[in-house]
């Protein structure tokens, strides 16, 4: 376990991962319904000024006198899951074509790099924004919009270190003791180059996040509920009004995750593969 | 060297077809019938018979297909359906505006991306290079849509510095539109870019030849400027020129939020409006340009590094 001393030794690295872990505990809990529930209740009048007088006016409240504080955590519960969902649903899909391309080679190798190669010719913001168009407006075209394509960038490297692995005499003492191919994909050279996936995830975590902003931004994303992206949205029209906070308050969450994913992923890769620097 | 190129423009054609293929299954088959998309569920059935038959709905699907790669082929995407313009005609309007966007934006922001890592990479370690990478990851951070904002609230609007949107075809009047789009651009991509840049720069300065450089005397300056800066170079233009063909695309918020009438201008107005025609038009010809982009790049390379083999 010398990577997860590694990583404990990296004091900066350890506390943006106690931040991820706090933005999911809170969507956690926004899911549950334990914390700022419900969003959409009235807690005073239309765009009030962010106060100290209580906990739902502090970041003061939008156009129908909802609180924008509880937005900010609905919102984190919706980033957090469209992080999530994406994330569980491309990293299969990565690591098992990447797999079979670099260890079986030829036809099967062909046809994964082809099949890469054209999806990630048709530039990523261009396929989001057909895909959830054509999928409909909506958390789940998203969901899925950002599953089906964020896979590319996990299949290829997983390819690569499957060429560099497949020959490797730990895989070939497996081979001569009669493994079988699925055995030697998932059992022996899998758990060998794991930590790529788990470099792979925070950057993913982030671009998901990203995406999802710019697509509610757009109108395709979530409907009738407070995402990050939604409330900047709003902002464009409530700025030249003053109204600054909705815009604050969504912008500050979304850095703090951010900034918190880009250390991490920065720290996990250096305690994980230190031949990398 | 012209087999070369015969044969990198002919390996280009199964990823065209690829993509192609799913735009075509995207649009025409996984979303179901491409008229309700356009005039919604209740519209009256004569319209969405009208509707189905002009854009050949109502043909088979490899009929479909067939008529989608002679669109391609032939480049005319027919009529856009909320403004009944030919689509070719507002693609080649548009790609000007981008491309005036995106290419001082690009280039300015890239030499000044380079500028500052060199800066950084010969300070290694000070004060100086901590600065400035912990301003990186700050940018990096912020989301793009906060810069855009906030620059056209407070610098355009509260401060009346910059125009707060529009856009000129003359050229000098243009230039005061797109002062503060391109500022933002530069804002937004300059964290990445100075952060991939120096660790490509420091890189270099582990290798072998840095440490034998600096074993026959030579001072810091020396090593860095001459030795370093030469080798790092490569992986620095590399990284540049891979952007190259993604400026076609210019950036779509920011031509959005400043009315600057370019490709991402339209393609957004088009899922405002619904524009299946459209829509699928400029993801087709994007892709297209994109694999073009590449290709030429790639034989530009081959032409320019004797090192890339021509096999």
């Amino acid at each position: 376990m010398d990577s997860y001393d590694r990583l404990k030794k990296d004091k900066t690295g350890i506390y943006c991962l106690y931040i991820v872990v706090f933005y999911l505990l809170v969507a956690v809990l926004a899911k549950i319904g334990w914390i700022a529930t419900p969003w959409d209740k009235t807690v005073g009048k239309g765009y009030e000024p962010p106060s100290f007088i209580s906990l739902e006016l502090w970041l003061g409240t939008d156009i129908f006198g909802r609180s924008v504080f509880y937005k900010v955590i609905h919102g984190t519960r919706i980033a957090m899951s469209v992080g999530l969902v994406s994330a569980l649903m491309s990293t299969p899909i990565g690591i098992v074509l990447g797999a079979l391309a670099g260890y079986f080679g030829g036809w099967v190798d062909e046809l994964v790099v082809w099949f890469y190669t054209t999806v990630s010719s048709i530039p990523n913001i261009i396929l989001l924004i057909a895909i959830t168009y054509v999928l409909g407006k909506g958390l789940t075209s998203i969901y899925f919009a950002l599953g089906v394509t964020a896979w590319i960038g996990l299949a290829r490297v997983i390819r690569g270190e499957f060429i560099k692995h497949k020959t490797r005499e730990y895989v070939l003492a497996a081979e001569s003791l009669g493994a079988s191919h699925f055995s030697k994909i998932f059992k022996h050279i899998l758990p060998n180059v794991f930590h790529f996936v788990i470099i792979n995830l925070s950057i993913q975590f982030m671009s998901a996040i990203k995406a999802e902003v710019i697509l509610s931004f757009l109108g395709l994303g979530v409907q009738g509920q407070p995402s990050w992206g939604v409330m900047i949205d709003d902002a464009k029209m409530e700025l030249a009004r003053g109204v600054w906070w909705q815009l604050a308050g969504a912008s500050i969450a979304m850095f703090f995750v951010i900034l918190a994913l880009n250390i991490l992923g920065d720290a996990l890769r250096d305690s994980l593969d230190p031949k990398i620097k | 060297m012209w087999i070369y190129i015969i044969r990198k423009m002919f390996s280009t054609v199964p990823i065209i077809f690829g993509v192609a293929l799913i735009i075509f299954v995207l649009f025409n088959m996984v979303g179901g019938d491409p008229t309700y998309q356009m005039l919604g569920k209740h519209a009256n059935p004569k319209l969405i018979a009208e509707i189905r038959h002009e854009y050949g709905f109502d043909q088979p699907k490899y009929i479909q297909f067939f008529e989608y790669l002679k669109q391609i082929a032939t480049f005319d995407y027919g009529r856009s359906y909320a403004t009944r313009q030919r689509i070719s005609e507002m693609i080649s309007n548009g790609i000007a505006p981008s491309l005036s966007l995106a290419i001082p934006a690009f280039f300015l922001g890239t030499l000044l991306a380079i500028s500052i890592s060199l800066l950084v990479a010969y300070y290694r370690g000070k004060w100086i290079d901590k600065v400035f990478v912990f301003g990186c990851v700050f940018g990096m951070s912020l989301p793009s849509l906060a810069y855009i904002l906030f620059g056209q609230y407070f610098l355009a609007y509260k401060k009346g510095w910059f125009p707060i949107s529009g856009y000129e075809t003359t050229w000098p009047d243009r230039l005061e539109y797109l002062l503060m789009p391109m500022f933002i651009w530069i804002a937004v991509s300059l964290g990445y870019d100075v952060r991939f840049f120096r660790t490509a720069i420091l890189e270099e300065t582990n290798q072998d030849y840095v440490r034998t450089a600096r074993a026959k005397g030579l001072n810091e300056p020396r090593v860095f400027f001459k030795h370093v800066l030469k080798n790092s170079m490569v992986p620095i233009i590399t990284n540049v020129v891979i952007e190259i063909p993604l400026l076609i695309l210019g950036s779509f918020l920011l031509e959005s939020f400043f009315g600057i009438p370019g490709l991402g201008s339209i393609t957004i107005d088009a899922v405002h409006n619904s524009d299946f025609p459209v829509i699928k038009a400029m993801s087709t010809l994007i892709s297209l340009l994109f694999i073009l982009g590449n290709m030429v790049t790639d034989i530009l390379y081959t032409l320019v590094d004797p090192r890339v083999s021509l096999e």
